[in-house]
């Protein structure tokens, strides 16, 4: 008998060989293989339909609707984006641009303020910090019915902040991004010691200017993280989008889905509207690939 | 959590009664402009929507009367909020369930370094950085019977010809739904388990494998309770989004044929924007908000802090 089993029965082994196996895994060569055949299945099931809504944006008629379909454009054009942004492309696009750059600003200003309150004067403690989280669990369609009765009332009042305006959508989509600015900065400026800033409140500084000229530099690449996540939501989002907005204040998902109805035939410009909506987000995800997990998870798991 | 290490910080600034009420007011002024919007944009209109949801309000009448718990009465006893409510469930739960066991089984089969990693990441993470609609179209192009691939792959798998109405028949639509769904989502699970797995401390892997534990005893006594709270978190915002689901129905089938595939967000919407019965969504979207209230409650409650203990 060995002292490994009179351990309590739980070694089946001694344990110097288990510890020799872990360094000379048998089974290396074979989950390398099994790491790189998976690795290429999923990139080609993750990239596949992308590439294809951008190889149909460069099709002709006959080419996407095509019974077998036709996997590579023979035939390249960008005629597709030639005719559908005059159409309403550069509307939609200009529209996105605002509506989510108005939003973004609007929210990081308001949110950074809120966040730092939280974050270093620990205002309103744990439970409104969650309760402002709960905020955004919250589906958006609930609040469809009641917005739209208060834009349409502002909207008599001055049409530039009802129904089909930029204004309406700039300031609902701020409300859906505090929340998430306010979780991220918070978590953000939890990460910046206070000794700094607290002594310079000590030699007189106001908190604005303590917090301003301290800690904000500190958290710049919060700041632009978040912003970008900020812009990148407001660009994405559909629901408020279609309800709100007639033809004015269309943005891009709008335009896009309003080739819904047509059956195939407009697929081209449908596609090429498409990637003009995507390509933006692609570029700026590449900007906040590090912050990834703590901004799809708005800070409640750090990554 | 965070809130211990922060606590201890916030002592050493310098106490005194007038010094600490003025800290607060300081922190209330700078949280109030955002919680004025807040209140003002989300907190009103749900308690406006509240009151609605308690009259009769359709484009038809000029007046909106009282009409007590008849909208509630209507919505409980309406066939289409119940199968609104059976497919949002389907595709919810499908879907993450599917999300959840793809991401951990990637997630445990890429931990760790190796070639090939920092190229292939950014790329692996494209699908949840694409604007919904966009999904929606592109795999509405792709489950096209006549022009999409997926009947032509398919044909090519089984060596003849597959020509499957995907987006005509409820069952195929909600599996088209949850595959696209899938597509998008399961990344995410993938990166937020990816980043905890990394987390979790290689010693505790050492003495697992001390302890003569096997690569299934590891994984249920180390890295699963190392990673349970991001697990939780990871579902259920995940389920809180699934929830909404909107766009892919617009895109796939506005809910039918018929109103078979309707989602719970889809038909609050068509109640209000082709119905105009104001009163009667407003009592189905606050079903959804106290369904959802009590179900985060008891969920948070029972997996995101009993996880953290």
């Amino acid at each position: 008998m060995s002292a490994a089993t009179g351990h309590a029965g739980t070694l089946t082994r001694p344990a110097a060989p288990a510890r020799v196996a872990s360094r000379h895994d048998p089974w290396r060569a074979a989950r390398t293989a099994a790491r790189y055949t998976v690795l290429i299945i999923v990139l080609v099931f993750c990239l596949f339909p992308i590439l294809w809504v951008i190889g149909t944006s460069v099709k002709l008629p006959g080419e996407y609707l095509h019974n077998p379909p036709v996997w590579i454009p023979q035939n390249p054009t960008l005629v597709h984006y030639r005719n559908v942004m005059p159409l309403r492309g550069n509307l939609a696009l200009k529209n996105s641009l605002i509506i989510a750059g108005g939003a973004t600003l609007l929210s990081m200003l308001l949110g950074t303020l809120a966040a730092y309150s939280l974050a270093r004067l620990r205002t309103g403690g744990r439970h409104f910090a969650f309760w402002l989280l709960s905020q955004r669990m919250m589906p958006p369609v609930v609040l469809i019915v009641p917005f739209f009765l208060v834009l349409r009332a502002l909207g008599q009042i001055n049409p530039a902040l009802g129904l089909d305006s930029h204004a309406a959508l700039i300031a609902l989509y701020t409300v859906f991004n505090l929340p998430f600015v306010i979780w991220m900065m918070r978590s953000y400026f939890d990460a910046v010691p206070a000794e700094v800033e607290e002594s310079a409140l000590v030699d007189g500084a106001t908190r604005l200017r303590a917090f301003s000229s301290i800690t904000l530099p500190l958290a710049v690449p919060g700041l632009i993280a978040t912003g970008t996540f900020a812009f990148i939501f407001s660009w994405m989002e559909f629901l408020f989008a279609v309800v709100f907005t007639r033809t004015k204040a269309i943005t891009l998902p709008v335009a896009v889905a309003g080739f819904s109805g047509s059956q195939g035939s407009n697929w081209g410009q449908a596609s090429a509207l498409a990637v003009v909506a995507m390509l933006p987000v692609f570029a700026l995800a590449l900007l906040v690939q590090r912050h990834f997990v703590r901004g799809l998870t708005l800070g409640a798991v750090r990554g | 959590m965070d809130m211990a290490e922060t606590a201890t910080r916030t002592a050493v600034a310098p106490s005194g009664p007038t010094f600490a009420t003025r800290r607060r007011i300081e922190g209330w002024l700078l949280v109030l402009p955002a919680l004025l919007l807040i209140l003002g944009l989300s907190i009103v209109p749900l308690i406006q929507s509240l009151l609605l949801s308690f009259q009769r309000w359709d484009l038809q009448s000029q007046e909106h009367p009282f009409v007590g718990l008849q909208n509630y009465r209507d919505a409980l006893l309406d066939p289409r909020v119940c199968g609104a409510f059976q497919n949002t469930g389907i595709i919810v739960v499908c879907a993450i369930a599917i999300e959840f066991l793809l991401g951990l089984g990637l997630a445990l089969l890429f931990v760790g370094d190796f070639t090939g990693k920092r190229f292939a990441m950014p790329l692996l993470m494209l699908p949840v950085m694409v604007v919904p609609i966009v999904v929606g179209l592109t795999w509405r192009m792709l489950w096209d019977n006549q022009y999409g691939a997926i009947n032509q792959t398919l044909s090519w798998i089984a060596g003849r010809d597959v020509n499957i109405l995907w987006l005509a028949h409820r069952d195929t639509a909600l599996f088209a739904m949850i595959v696209t769904d899938v597509w998008q989502w399961t990344p995410f699970m993938f990166l937020v388990l990816l980043a905890a797995l990394s987390s979790v401390n290689p010693e505790l892997y050492e003495a697992a494998s001390l302890d003569g534990a096997g690569w299934w005893d590891a994984l249920r006594d180390v890295s699963l309770p190392g990673i349970s709270r991001v697990i939780a978190v990871a579902i259920l915002f995940r389920g809180l989004d699934a929830f909404k689901v909107f766009d892919l129905v617009y895109m796939f089938t506005q809910g039918g044929p018929g109103t078979s595939t309707e989602s719970i967000s889809w038909y609050i919407y068509q109640l209000g924007f082709k119905f105009f019965r104001l009163g009667y969504a407003s009592a189905v979207s606050f079903i959804v908000v106290i369904l959802l209230t009590v179900l985060a409650t008891v969920y948070v409650a029972r997996f995101v802090r009993g996880a953290e203990a």
